[in-house]
Formats: structure tokens, C-alpha cells, sequence
């Protein structure tokens, strides 16, 4: 890999990998069960600089932000790369947003440039917010000749002949703004300078490297930075390839595993689960005598890799199911969202390490990570290389809130400095997460102080950002919050928003009322809807400025009443 | 070709066989992850079975945001 202590910048590394690794395969873009696209490192730089050209020709100077839309793909990272050797600043969004939060945070990123995938364009052309748009120069990927683009033009028509000038960025210039929340109110832009990517980088190949021929499934959205790291700007400085799949149908996943020979992916929970429900059910259906081998050999496997993994033996010992994952798949890697122990336990046994972590965007992508040495099901494993972490404040169990120090940690939020200082204390990010360390150095979480839920899926969810689509709703007030911050408990997961509902005088909780939160609800994507409502039967504690005093209200509620008065919606 | 009506009828269906539960459980404006306690994932797995039996192929993006049958069969039926 490359040595990434030498580069100022990614755009810089990247630009050398290209060069480096220009016959190894770097990219594979397949559709189903069809394969569009096979690109080496030269193919990707060729088709690359007449984009970052054309930029160039359209002014896109250093510092000049360019936001990305698109679902994973080949041109998601072609677009990136131009952005960056351009010396622009990258803003990647949310492919599953709706159209009116993609627009809310691409008037506050102030991004010059917009490249979007042609479904999310026309999403965001019949939004009612568009003629607000201020973006200047939009392409719009895989557009059907002819379609009206509303003023953008086709990505795969905008290029120029001509070598670009290389634009050198510095350490702690930008590099990406990432937006941990705020699509209904209060943006959080995480600004990430090529310092926190580059040491990132280094950390965490130096723990899991990548080398050429190494294939990386790129699943997880890229906008996510854990798939910006390992499903892009880790593989490249390595020379390794990454595979696309424009579905994630779980029967095309499996298959791409076996097609493609996958070495390493990186799942949320969610998927995680559905694998091994899969598997499950799989052994299931197996007579008894051989489920009966079948345990044997998973008893056998657990036992010889206690300390440690040992692939080949595992790969021996239960064929089958390595088969099934392609035969060389090294390891799991997950992350975005808690995952039950035992559903890694289950994976480990089988030979499948899990490589679990614990990251927020605002600290980059990782901050622990499961050394497997041996393997922890019930931790996130230690800090990685260069990475401090405090517990604040610890009560008798060792237990408080983690606060993080390394060369990862954003820079700040976006023009909110006052949201920065009660985040960045004394150079200490404040997580927000509660954890203790065990004796051997790894990382426990004890759920989290902050008002918010991360769901199985690796969506961060707050409150504050739902709440507008209940505006109106007749009652005299309401708050949502996530269960676990108005009863907090000792562990992960249960994760789910609560309403809280105070009713006016004499009005009574009726079918219409319900119906009404019901049809709300249902305005918002599944993962982000209340799961549950609390009537309340006093005035909600407000400030001068009468905003609801919701760590006031949070606590009241959870000493009066008990998590089983919620009622289910 | 189907009707509207008959698509949302074989959907309903099909969903009760796959998901293994009655089908005069499920309703045309049930919001299906929660009437099947299903996540998307699955949701994904149901849309194969659904484009194996109409013999249509819908991308992925087609069902982001749509949470209730009804919604489904009309995105089924605009590309029969």
C-alpha cells in the first residue's frame, strides 16, 4: 500500500495509486446478476480527468464544494476522485432521504456542484422546494437520452479533452462535510479534513490491510463513511478492487459473494441478521444426521479458534458454508448500529470473524475495532492506533460518558460554532455514548445519553428531525424522544421513538386522533417512524423563549411512569 | 393483462404464503412491515417473489418509500 505519512492530501494518494496499481482491477459494477462494468486503475483515471477537465473549464476551484447523490456505484467514486483532484470539497449525501431533506441539506453544504443519479433528480425536480435551488452546475448520471434534466446536464456528455491541472490541497484543508443529522431541522455537518481521512486510513489498514486482488463488496451506502473508507479510499491506496451491486436483493448478494470471491464486506446489523436467518433456516432443512456432523464441526471450529481465527482450518472443517460465501471471505466487518453478541458469536463459530467497531461521523469512521486477539462478541473491541478514549465521569460500575481525542476527529460543525463547542471540549469529542473499559482494554457501551436512536439499519435518527411531520396535530402538545433517553437501561439495542402527547382540556384520545398520527407517521420512511405514544397528563416544562425543556420533560416522564405505559402504534 | 384490483388481490396473496400468515390478516392499506413485523430487507425478498410471478423486473429504488400494498401493486401494475 501506499505510504500515506507522505501525502498532504487524498486527492494527492489517490493520484498514485492510479499510477501504481494502473493493471490491477479497481472496480466491478454488476446489476443483478449482470455485470456493466470491469475498470482498472488506468481505465478509472482515463475516464476520470475529462470529468475533473470539464470541472476545471466550469470553474470548480480549490475549496469548492460538490455533492454527491447517487446510490453505490462505479460513478459514485469517478465523481469523487475528479472532485478531489479538482481540490473541491465533497459533500456526500444520503441517497434515501426524501427530496425535500436532500435539498435542506444541499442549500446549507452551499455546494457549487451537485452529481445525482437520474431517479433522485427527478425526485428532486417535482420537489416543492426546487425552485429554491441555488446549485449552479448539476449532473445527472444514466439519464435516458432526451429527458428533460431541468437545467443539469448528463455526466456521461460532460468531459474535455485536455490533461487538468492537479489541484495540491493541504492536511488540514476540507475534505468532505458529512451530515450526521439534521434533515428536518438543525444540520450537522461533520467538516473532515484530509488529515482525519489519511489517518484513518492508516489506522485501520494497519489492523486489516488490503493488497491487490483483494475483493471488497461495497454494500452500505457510500455516503456512509464507513463505505468511504473501506469501500473506497482504503482498497484504492491498496491496490485492491471494489464491487458494486446495484441491488441489494439479498438473493444477488449471496450470489455476488460467490461470483466476485469476496474478501471482506461491511454490513449493518440488519443484514447481518437476515444472513443468518438465511443460514439458519438453511440448517434446519439438513437431516438429522447431518445437522447432527454439521454441530459437531461448528463445536470443533469454535474450540480451535478460541484464541484466534484460523481461516484455513475453519474453511476445512464446515466447506459448505464457506462455499456459499465464496471461499475466501476473510472477514465480516460491521458497524453503523449496535449488533446482538450472538449473532456474531454465530458467524465467528462457523469461521466467518465478525470485525465489530464503534465510530460517530464526527470522529471520522472508527475509533475501536475488534483486534480479534481473540475474538469479543460482548465488546467493540480497543481504540485503534493513535486513537485516546476517556470515560467522563464514571459512576461506581466503571460506567460514563466516552470522549475521544485523535488525529480523526472532525474540525467542526458546519458554520455552527456553538454546536462545535459543546461538542469538541478541550479538544475531547464528547460522544455522548455511554461505555466503560474492561480490564483487558476493550471498549463495553452502556447505551447512550443523547436523544436519539440508531436503527438496525445504521441510520441515526433524532427526534428533533421527525417531529415536523406531526406540525399541526391537534393536541395541545407533543414531544417525540427515543425510549431509551426517557428510560435509560444498561444495554443496547430495544431502540425505539416515543411520543409524548398532552391533550387538551376534555379532549379524549379517539380513533380519529390515532388515525391522524397513524397517517403522519406513515409520511415517514420506515425506519424513522414512532414506534409508540404516552399521554401525558401535565404542561410540558418550557424555556423563556417557550421551547419544550425536553431533558426536563425526558426526566419527568421516565420517574413518573414506567416503559410498559407506552402504548404500541 | 390484470386489473389493478386482481394485482393487489395475487399480491396480498402471495404475501401471506411467503410471510406464512393468513391472508385475511393483510388489507390493501396495511403498512406491511408492520402488519408481517418484516424489515426491508425482506421486504426485498417478497418484491423477488412478486417479480418472479408478474414477470417484471423493478429497481430497487422503486420501492423506497412505499410501505402499504396498495402502493406496491400500482408500482407492479405500471410495468405490466
Amino acid at each position: 500500500m501506499l505510504d500515506l505519512q507522505k501525502y498532504s492530501c487524498l486527492g494527492a494518494a489517490l493520484r498514485d495509486a492510479l499510477e501504481r496499481f494502473g493493471g490491477e482491477i479497481c472496480l466491478i459494477e454488476a446489476d443483478r446478476d449482470r455485470e456493466k462494468t470491469q475498470l482498472t486503475y488506468s481505465d478509472f483515471k482515463e475516464i476520470s480527468l475529462p470529468l475533473a477537465r470539464a470541472l476545471e473549464d466550469a470553474e470548480f476551484d480549490a475549496g469548492d464544494r460538490a455533492a454527491i447523490l447517487m446510490t453505490n456505484q462505479s460513478k459514485w467514486l469517478i465523481s469523487a476522485y475528479a472532485i478531489f483532484y479538482s481540490g473541491g470539497v465533497l459533500v456526500p449525501l444520503d441517497y434515501k432521504l426524501t427530496a425535500a431533506e436532500q435539498l435542506h441539506l444541499l442549500a446549507h453544504s452551499k455546494a457549487k456542484v451537485l452529481v445525482v443519479e437520474y431517479y433522485l433528480w427527478r425526485a428532486i425536480t417535482q420537489s416543492a422546494e426546487f425552485y429554491n435551488i441555488k446549485t449552479k452546475l448539476v449532473l445527472v448520471t444514466e439519464a435516458p437520452l432526451g429527458a428533460d434534466l431541468a437545467g443539469g446536464f448528463r455526466w456521461e456528455d460532460f468531459k474535455r479533452k485536455g490533461a487538468p491541472d492537479f489541484v495540491m490541497r493541504q492536511r488540514e484543508d476540507v475534505a468532505c462535510i458529512v451530515y450526521s443529522s439534521g434533515t428536518g431541522g438543525r444540520p450537522k455537518g461533520c467538516v473532515l479534513t484530509h488529515e482525519n481521512y489519511l489517518e484513518q486510513c492508516r489506522a485501520l489498514t494497519a489492523w486489516y490491510p488490503f493488497w491487490p486482488g483483494v475483493r471488497y463488496l461495497s454494500i452500505l451506502p457510500t455516503n456512509h463513511a464507513i463505505d468511504f473508507m473501506v469501500g473506497f479510499i482504503g482498497p484504492f491506496v491498496c491496490g485492491a478492487c471494489v464491487v458494486h451491486l446495484r441491488t441489494l436483493r439479498p438473493e444477488f448478494v449471496r450470489d455476488a459473494f460467490v461470483r466476485y470471491r469476496i474478501t471482506y464486506v461491511a454490513l449493518v446489523p440488519m443484514i447481518v441478521k437476515n444472513l443468518e436467518r438465511g443460514l439458519r433456516a438453511k440448517f434446519d432443512e439438513l437431516p438429522g444426521w447431518k445437522r447432527a456432523i454439521l454441530n459437531r464441526m461448528i463445536a470443533l471450529n469454535r474450540v480451535l479458534t478460541r484464541n484466534k481465527p484460523r481461516v484455513k482450518v475453519s474453511r476445512m472443517l464446515l466447506p459448505q458454508v464457506h462455499r456459499a460465501f465464496g471461499g475466501e471471505l476473510l472477514a465480516l466487518i460491521t458497524g453503523g448500529a449496535f449488533m446482538e453478541p450472538s449473532t456474531m458469536q454465530f458467524f465467528y463459530d462457523l469461521g466467518i470473524p465478525v470485525v465489530n467497531g464503534y465510530g460517530l461521523t464526527e470522529a471520522g469512521t472508527s475509533l475501536t475495532l475488534n483486534d480479534l486477539k481473540p475474538f469479543r462478541a460482548d465488546t467493540v473491541g480497543r481504540p485503534l492506533p493513535g486513537v485516546e478514549l476517556r470515560v467522563l465521569n464514571p459512576n461506581e460500575e466503571g460506567i460514563g460518558e466516552i470522549a475521544a481525542r485523535s488525529k480523526t476527529v472532525m474540525s467542526q460543525y458546519l458554520d455552527d460554532p456553538e454546536l462545535t463547542l459543546e461538542a469538541i471540549v478541550d479538544g475531547w469529542l464528547l460522544t455522548g455514548d455511554l461505555g466503560r473499559f474492561d480490564n483487558s482494554g476493550h471498549l463495553q457501551l452502556f447505551g447512550r445519553k443523547k436523544n436519539m436512536i440508531v436503527t438496525e439499519g445504521g441510520k441515526n435518527i433524532y427526534p428533533e428531525d421527525i417531529e415536523t411531520v406531526f406540525d399541526g396535530l391537534p393536541v395541545k402538545e407533543y414531544c417525540v424522544f427515543a425510549a431509551n433517553y426517557v428510560w435509560p437501561q444498561k444495554e443496547m439495542g430495544q431502540e425505539m421513538l416515543v411520543m409524548a402527547l398532552r391533550l387538551e382540556q376534555n379532549q379524549r384520545f379517539d380513533s380519529a386522533l390515532l388515525g391522524e398520527i397513524t397517517t403522519r407517521n406513515r409520511r415517514l420512511p420506515d425506519f424513522k417512524r414512532v414506534g409508540g405514544y404516552i399521554i401525558w397528563e401535565k404542561d410540558f416544562p418550557r424555556t423563556a423563549s417557550m421551547k419544550i425543556k425536553r431533558q426536563a420533560l425526558a426526566e419527568e416522564i421516565g420517574k413518573t411512569a414506567e416503559r410498559g405505559v407506552v402504548v404500541e402504534l | 393483462m390484470n386489473t389493478g384490483e386482481q394485482t393487489l388481490d395475487e399480491i396480498l396473496t402471495l404475501a401471506a404464503a411467503h410471510f406464512k400468515v393468513p391472508r385475511e390478516r393483510l388489507s390493501p392499506d396495511d403498512d406491511f412491515f408492520k402488519i408481517l413485523g418484516i424489515d426491508s430487507l425482506q421486504t426485498l425478498d417478497l418484491l423477488t417473489k412478486l417479480e418472479n410471478h408478474f414477470r417484471v423486473e423493478l429497481p430497487d429504488y422503486e420501492l423506497q418509500g412505499v410501505s402499504d400494498f396498495r402502493t406496491l401493486a400500482g408500482k407492479i401494475q405500471a410495468r405490466l
